[in-house]
């Protein structure tokens, strides 16, 4: 009983992990059609961001949901004004060009935070259920992208900004026709997805030892949790996140956590075999 | 046709000969033999990003893969010969094992680029876990982390006590890349080659046509990662250690740029951008004021702006707009077409 309880928990916290480092690159890559290499790096700036602004006094949870993604979408403001603007269209470059962006900020922040590994431990005490202690950070973390994904939903379907979000990602020149700047619309998207991104990285940093090169361990699984999920941006996303989250632990449970990762690797290749344009190709078809 | 084939290969040679024979002069054996190895890695995905428009995101996986093998069969066997063909076949089947997997299953340019970029990962993983002693693949220890120190250099076939070393291992491997740019160079002349050009620029016509397009993407997926075995190898035998760094993103990550800067769609290209690239960051790294990665991310940047095509085929561009239109045995070099399927 207790046992899976914890198990339960566990499944629900890794994909709830999934979702988290997924939702900024869906934005971009869902719907920009940005395939953003730089997006790990994106999350390890939100983690420097947190820890920069706790060791200077200010409150952990202020900093990890204020600073953080303010100070990675600012960064990704200047990135898209400066690089991405240029390479619209042009997928394979845009990649090309990120990952460049993804090295210079890695060395950038080995320059400025040197090679060590810097941390900060969690702020929500552990507690124990029968013989096994659980972590009630993973309770946060689980809260922080059940909300994630209302809020996304929220903005997305129910306010006007939102509309026009998804109708310039259709349809541009409708959307210029229609008095929009596409220009302006495509920058405040990509701002909102490097935020989101930032927001990630901050809320998983008191859980890693983090050091300049943390965001390769996360571009991959965000980039097949994203492809994979397909078109439809939301239903991809947690349609996508649950069936890897679930294999990767039960895998972890039964082998080693390498061996959970390199199935859910396995998985996803597999997967894109069977459906190359995503699971919301053949489920869910037509929703958000 | 037939003759100026044959002044092609004859121009090529006696370059390449130059090539060896002058570079000792201006940088020590062990620098350059380095350079070389690099050359041919690069030239390896230049094949088959430039000429097969597959843009691989795990070339390095080939690399490490090619270097694993030899590793562990020199271990195994004591000598280099078989090593080394291993360290090439070994490579080139995974490829068209998981090219064919790819191709024929009509995977667009960006899944393909997730699920090599996946495989180079899951690689890079596996090998990384495997420090216990359990993971033994007859006398050779993967070692993890760690890597395999300690195994059979290069020797003159036959004669395991004749090691190749210093001046003589880089009179090795610069033929080696020699006779590499020839086959290549015969390849892409044949029709084989002519047809992955065709491949590139329009796939669709070409499959209209009656060919098998998955299967040539597979084979020319699989020559591409026979090279990079090879390179691996010579790699291996050079450094005397292979360590899961080979099986690394940034490992992958620099095989692209290096064909970026010296230019797709040419032979010598991507040879010169490695060189060129891996020189200059030997050179940097001789000093710490700024970061060796911010300048290669902040170089793959600028390129991708402002020099998408590379340094090769702007060189060439601006050779014949100063010359003038140029000889018309230039024009049928079909390798200088335009990519059109570059975005």
């Amino acid at each position: 009983m207790d046992l899976s309880f914890v198990i339960l928990v566990e499944m629900l916290y890794a994909v709830a992990t999934l979702v988290l480092i997924s939702a900024g690159l869906a934005v971009v890559f869902g719907m920009m059609k940005v395939i953003n290499l730089a997006h790990g790096e994106f999350m390890m700036m939100g983690g420097y961001a947190t820890i920069t602004a706790v060791n200077f006094g200010v409150n952990i949870f202020v900093a990890m949901l204020i600073i953080a993604p303010i100070a990675v979408g600012l960064i990704g403001l200047l990135v898209e004004r400066l690089v991405i603007r240029h390479l619209y269209g042009r997928l394979i470059d845009t990649m090309l060009a990120t990952w460049g962006l993804s090295l210079l900020f890695v060395g950038l922040a080995t320059m400025i935070f040197g090679n060590t590994t810097t941390g900060i431990s969690t702020p929500i005490p552990g507690f124990t259920v029968g013989n096994y202690q659980v972590n009630g950070y993973n309770f946060f973390i689980i809260v922080i992208s059940i909300m994630l994904i209302a809020g996304m939903l929220a903005v997305l379907k129910g306010t006007r900004a939102g509309l026009i979000a998804r109708g310039t990602m259709q349809r541009s020149d409708m959307a210029s026709a229609l008095g929009y700047s596409p220009d302006r619309i495509y920058m405040a998207t990509f701002f909102c997805g490097s935020a989101l991104s930032g927001l990630a990285g901050a809320v998983l940093a008191p859980l890693v030892g983090l050091v300049p090169t943390s965001g390769v361990a996360y571009i991959a699984k965000a980039f097949i949790t994203v492809v994979a999920g397909g078109p439809a941006l939301i239903a991809g996303l947690i349609s996508s996140a649950a069936s890897f989250g679930i294999i990767n632990q039960v895998f972890a449970f039964a082998v080693s956590p390498v061996i959970g990762d390199v199935a859910l690797f396995v998985t996803a290749i597999v997967l894109l075999r069977l459906m190359p344009q995503g699971i919301t190709s053949r489920f869910f078809k037509g929703k958000l | 046709m037939q003759g100026s084939a044959g002044k092609d290969y004859l121009t090529i040679i006696v370059f390449g000969a130059a090539l060896i024979w002058l570079l000792p002069m201006v940088e020590n054996t062990y620098t350059l033999t380095i350079l070389i190895i690099y050359g041919m890695l690069g030239l390896s995905l230049g094949l088959i990003w430039g000429f097969g428009g597959i843009l691989c995101f795990g070339q390095g996986a080939f690399f490490g893969l090619g270097a694993y093998t030899y590793a562990i069969a020199a271990i195994n066997f004591g000598e280099s010969t078989v090593p080394m063909l291993l360290a090439v076949i070994i490579p080139a089947i995974f490829a068209a094992i998981l090219g064919a997997m790819m191709f024929y299953g009509r995977l667009t340019e960006v899944y393909l680029g997730v699920i090599t970029l996946v495989v180079t990962l899951i690689l890079f993983k596996f090998i990384n876990s495997t420090a216990g002693p359990q993971y033994v693949i007859g006398d050779a220890r993967l070692g993890g982390y760690n890597g395999i120190p300690g195994f059979q250099t290069l020797n003159v076939p036959g004669d395991p006590g004749a090691y190749l070393w210093g001046d003589s291992y880089y009179y090795v491997c610069a033929v080696a890349l020699l006779l590499v740019y020839l086959l290549v160079t015969w390849l892409l002349r044949s029709s084989f080659g002519r047809i992955a050009l065709g491949i590139r620029e329009n796939e669709t016509r070409i499959s209209l046509m009656g060919y098998d397009v998955a299967a040539r993407k597979t084979v020319l997926f699989a020559i591409g990662a026979a090279i990079a075995g090879l390179a691996g190898a010579l790699f291996a035998s050079w450094g005397e250690i292979v360590t899961p760094t080979l099986f690394s993103m940034a490992q992958s990550a620099e095989i692209i740029i290096w064909c970026i800067v010296g230019g797709l769609g040419t032979r010598f290209g991507p040879i010169l951008g490695a060189a060129g690239l891996a020189y200059m960051k030997f050179l940097l790294g001789q000093q710490s004021l700024v970061d060796n990665t911010l300048i290669t991310g902040l170089i793959l940047v600028l390129f991708v702006l402002f020099l998408p095509k590379g340094i090769v085929p702007a060189l060439a561009r601006f050779y014949r707009a100063v010359l003038g239109n140029g000889s018309p045995g230039k024009r049928k070099n079909t390798h200088r077409i335009r990519r059109a399927t570059n975005g």
